[in-house]
């Protein structure tokens, strides 16, 4: 019944394709690293590198080598760093293929909701605001329902916006859904889950 | 023009004064300048507005000066991990402006280049955009933001030599260039300083036009999350 964390990365990484330089948010997204396979595909930092390798063993940790969650992680015979002004000048100019995201909600016309909650502790939106306008494909990954049961895939965001119009896809544990003109279509279901339940679990209007 | 001072101290002395703007390179706690810090702690210098990507953490990094109350307000992208600032932000202490991160490279790096402003779509239809001109260009809307111009820069770099050319090492490079070109005056504290000539000028990152003052000194460069892998059997 429904798809798992990995189960969600694995089909995540199916819309990566062969060449492509990639941004992969926090939680989630972070595991679909694991599942590019033979796929030639560089990871972008927007710390400010392009080649992001594995976590060092222990005892290389490394101050100066950390990702964008201020993880310590390892270079690749490909890396190279660059200043903040220029990472996000390649995010802000499309040269990033795809931002892989978590989020809290996303709308059937793209807007998407994942920095703040109003009335709880704002961390910031860190890098997420460029990220969404600018990269190619926005591609994000979440529950499909929160932890009441209420569906995250909604009509209108309720939250305060990372990005308006922003989502191409959007993959649960649930399913798969574009969103398109007049609403959201579905791509796929996920195992063992029918179209009835995906619908009936999604506040969205789905097309077709 | 002789750029390399003693201390952190010495190096400050002169260019601090209450209510100034600051903007300080460094990405969580990697490529902080550390020492700068701790020079403006000493020297107490009050109502300081920080332009920096995060506010460091609790005792650590810029930290110190939040809990030395000498931060008035702070212009930043992320600042979870830290206690005493949300203890001050949310008792009406501390003032915030939250920027997109690259929204805040790009302010620093125009305000350096001679750019007072610039269009971006980052945060269009977001709370971001409000009270911000839109202006349409070939069918998109984008928002204008303003570049900054800080009376004094802090950065941190790898290998100096004495005329200010830096070398900046890995991810700890981030934010360090553009904060060192928005600054009226620039300080840059170094781990090594080299002799002039002993860099190649192909590889210099940031020219020494940037950079008025030079310290060098010992860095505790704390990690903020160390994570690992287990070592395969041989």
């Amino acid at each position: 019944m429904a798809w798992d964390r990995n189960q969600m990365a694995e089909r995540a990484a199916q819309e990566l394709e062969d060449g492509m330089y990639v941004n992969l948010g926090i939680g989630i997204p972070t595991l679909v690293a694991n599942y590019v396979g033979d796929k030639d595909i560089t990871l972008q930092s927007e710390n400010g590198m392009l080649g992001m390798g594995p976590f060092p063993y222990e005892g290389e940790e490394d101050p100066d080598l950390i990702n964008a969650g201020k993880q310590t992680i390892t270079e690749l015979a490909r890396t190279s760093y660059f200043d903040s002004a220029t990472s996000f000048g390649m995010i802000r100019g499309g040269k990033i293929a795809a931002a892989i995201l978590g989020a809290m909600e996303v709308a059937e016309n793209g807007d998407l909701a994942n920095w703040m909650i109003p009335g709880k502790l704002v961390k910031g939106m860190g890098g997420a605001m460029d990220l969404v306008a600018g990269v190619g494909r926005v591609i994000v990954v979440m529950d499909h329902t929160n932890k009441h049961g209420e569906s995250k895939v909604l009509k209108e965001c309720t939250l305060p916006l990372t990005g308006k119009g922003v989502v191409d896809r959007i993959i649960t544990n649930l399913g798969v859904l574009d969103v398109v003109d007049g609403g959201l279509r579905i791509v796929e279901t996920a195992d063992g889950v029918t179209e009835a339940e995906l619908r009936a679990a999604t506040e969205a209007t789905i097309i077709g | 023009m002789k750029k390399v001072y003693e201390s952190a101290d010495a190096a400050l002395d002169g260019l601090l004064r209450d209510g100034m703007l600051i903007a300080a390179g460094g990405f969580g706690l990697c490529g902080i300048p550390e020492l700068l810090i701790d020079g403006i702690l000493r020297a107490g210098t009050r109502d300081l507005t920080v332009a920096s990507n995060n506010c460091g953490v609790d005792g650590f990094g810029l930290g110190k000066l939040l809990d030395s109350r000498q931060i008035k307000k702070m212009i930043s992208s992320y600042v979870g991990e830290n206690a005493e600032f949300m203890r001050q932000y949310l008792s009406g202490e501390l003032e915030l402006e939250f920027n997109p991160q690259g929204t805040l490279a790009e302010r620093m790096r125009a305000g350096g280049s001679g750019i007072p402003g610039f269009y971006t779509k980052t945060g269009v239809g977001t709370v971001i955009a409000e009270g911000k001109e839109h202006h349409d260009f070939d069918g998109e809307t984008y928002i204008l933001e303003r570049g900054i111009v800080a009376d004094l820069s802090i950065v941190k770099a790898w290998k100096a030599d004495d005329t200010g050319n830096l070398i900046f090492r890995k991810t700890a490079r981030n934010f360090n260039p553009p904060a060192a070109m928005c600054g009226r005056v620039c300080i840059a504290e170094v781990e090594e300083i080299v002799p002039r000539g002993s860099i190649d000028p192909d590889l210099i990152h940031l020219p020494g036009i940037y950079v008025h003052r030079i310290i060098q000194g010992e860095h505790e460069k704390r990690i903020e999350q160390r994570t690992t892998r287990k070592r395969e059997e041989a």
